[in-house]
């Protein structure tokens, strides 16, 4: 991967800020309801399942398996793989499988989260783990 | 308080035109307008609720100006993607029904051969989405990915979808791709997105359609054939905060069974079905949604020919669909609604024509399938 794409740096605003701050050391946040316990990505500040506004920053091992992914072959910058990865803690989120062999992704591969750098803060991605 | 039988679909008109560099996209939807107008028999004075999407140049307001409808007193544009066009005849019935407009008019138009695509609108997903590239082609793939695995479906399968659209589109003088294909030729094309081939997409292509709706009084006053809605529904689905994300089913499992439900039927009673077929996994997935098999056997259901008319079981498609007839401004939805009625009506092809052709169903999503779409289903009848 000597010509690497270079990635818009993330808007953030109010309500996600705490997400990239972390980003910038390295950790990866998702949000947790204290009211119904459920997880979920990306963060919003009302839990999207009960509506209550207890929803507190937890930081995800960023590890997680593939649900299912496509391989973007018609693209002017090369190949990339789009995905949705399921982390340990529970949500599926939308992704990017990067730095591997892109012919030799499978459902169900473990992964785990890797930031790259942006003009702002840095972006999370998945690899195989 | 229900919509069933209370409004009609008195006009439609299908622009022939695949590439219009010589038109503006204000033009469009004015030329389609007049023809459904026209083939409705009424004016456009007599349009008082008018129906567009995010095709339409500007907004409702600058593009009911533009049209000098100046009757309105019901405007709606909602907007759902490719689907946008099925949603507005469910809310064009309940206008009617709720006597807020006697002639609504749904128009939709575009020039995406020909001019840029407007920039997708992202919203509070946009810093956790647009830099990982999602496009229409990786949205679907990512659900046949999935639902290969989980059930599976085989491209050889998928493919059966593109040949029956073309064994449709041969007999359509304005199809832009009327070569019959094999499933060869579909599984052999280069791979676009993973596992979708090249000839698993559907067209891109200028044009546009519109539909006329009316009270039953009016259309019954009108000399063409009269078709009904009897029923009709309309949800959406995303990834919803990432919990049980399941990318095998869509927001048709919650918009059909209350459209059915509404017209009083089952997908046993269906003649004719217009679906969506922005991919070929588009169409399983929809068809297994709506209840014509059971979930994870759609790539059955589609093989052999089922869905060529004449052939197999669920004559579809029978203008050629987005896979080889029209794709306007990238949106499928009004384009099924118009195939439907010339069914109804007896008016599609000698070749395709369905025999006594009196129940359809029209069925369309919106937005990607794969992250977050709307899903529409209406139930027409020929009286």
């Amino acid at each position: 991967m000597t010509d690497k794409p270079k990635y818009p740096a993330p808007v953030t605003n109010p309500e996600t800020a705490q997400f990239w701050d972390s980003a910038k050391q390295g950790k990866f946040l998702i949000k947790r309801c204290k009211a119904c316990g459920e997880p979920h990505y990306f963060p919003r500040s009302i839990c999207p399942f009960c509506f209550s506004d207890k929803t507190e920053w937890e930081e995800s091992k960023g590890e997680g398996v593939i649900y299912s992914y496509s391989v973007m072959r018609k693209s002017p910058t090369g190949p990339y793989a789009t995905a949705y990865v399921t982390l340990n803690e529970g949500p599926t989120l939308f992704t990017n499988i990067v730095d591997c062999d892109l012919a030799s992704l499978k459902i169900g591969q473990r992964v785990k989260v890797v930031f790259k750098p942006t003009d702002g803060a840095p972006l999370p991605f998945f690899t195989p783990a | 308080m229900t919509i069933k039988n209370k409004a009609y679909i008195a006009g439609i008109y299908e622009h022939p035109t695949r590439h219009a560099p010589d038109k503006s996209t204000a033009q469009l939807h004015a030329e389609v307008a007049k023809g459904a107008l026209e083939d409705a028999g009424l004016t456009h004075a007599d349009v008082d609720g008018y129906f567009c999407a995010g095709d339409a140049p500007g907004g409702i307001w600058q593009m009911s100006d533009y049209l000098g409808l100046n009757k309105l007193r019901h405007l709606d544009s909602t907007e759902t993607g490719g689907c946008s066009y099925i949603i507005a005849l469910g809310h064009a019935a309940e206008a009617i029904a709720a006597g807020k407009c006697s002639v609504a008019l749904i128009t939709l138009a575009g020039k995406p051969r020909t001019g840029p695509m407007p920039p997708r609108a992202y919203g509070p997903e946009i810093d956790f989405e647009m830099a990982y590239g999602p496009t229409t082609h990786n949205a679907y793939g990512m659900c046949a990915m999935r639902h290969m695995h989980d059930f599976g479906t085989t491209s050889e399968q998928l493919a059966w979808v593109k040949v029956a659209a073309s064994h449709h589109a041969q007999y359509n003088p304005h199809a832009m791709l009327r070569d019959v294909v094999t499933v060869e030729d579909v599984v052999n094309s280069p791979i676009i997105s993973d596992p979708l081939h090249r000839l698993d997409c559907c067209v891109v292509s200028d044009g546009g359609g519109a539909v006329i709706v009316t009270t039953p009084e009016i259309a019954k006053s009108l000399k063409r054939p009269l078709v009904r809605l009897t029923g009709h529904g309309e949800a959406q689905k995303g990834p919803n905060g990432g919990r049980k994300l399941d990318l095998t089913y869509s927001a048709g499992v919650w918009s059909g069974p209350a459209a059915f439900a509404e017209a009083g039927i089952t997908p046993k009673d269906i003649k004719y079905a217009s679906i969506y077929d922005s991919f070929t996994i588009t169409v399983v997935i929809q068809l297994e949604d709506l209840g014509f098999c059971k979930k994870g056997e759609g790539g059955k259901f589609v093989s052999d020919g089922n869905l060529i008319s004449g052939v197999g079981k669920l004559p579809w498609n029978t203008d050629g669909g987005g896979l080889c007839n029209n794709h306007p401004i990238n949106r499928g939805g009004i384009t099924k609604i118009i195939e439907a009625v010339r069914q109804l009506r007896g008016e599609a092809h000698p070749k395709v024509q369905v025999p006594n052709c009196d129940l359809a169903v029209v069925h369309g999503t919106g937005g990607l399938l794969g992250i977050r779409h709307a899903a529409s289903t209406a139930i027409l009848e020929r009286v």
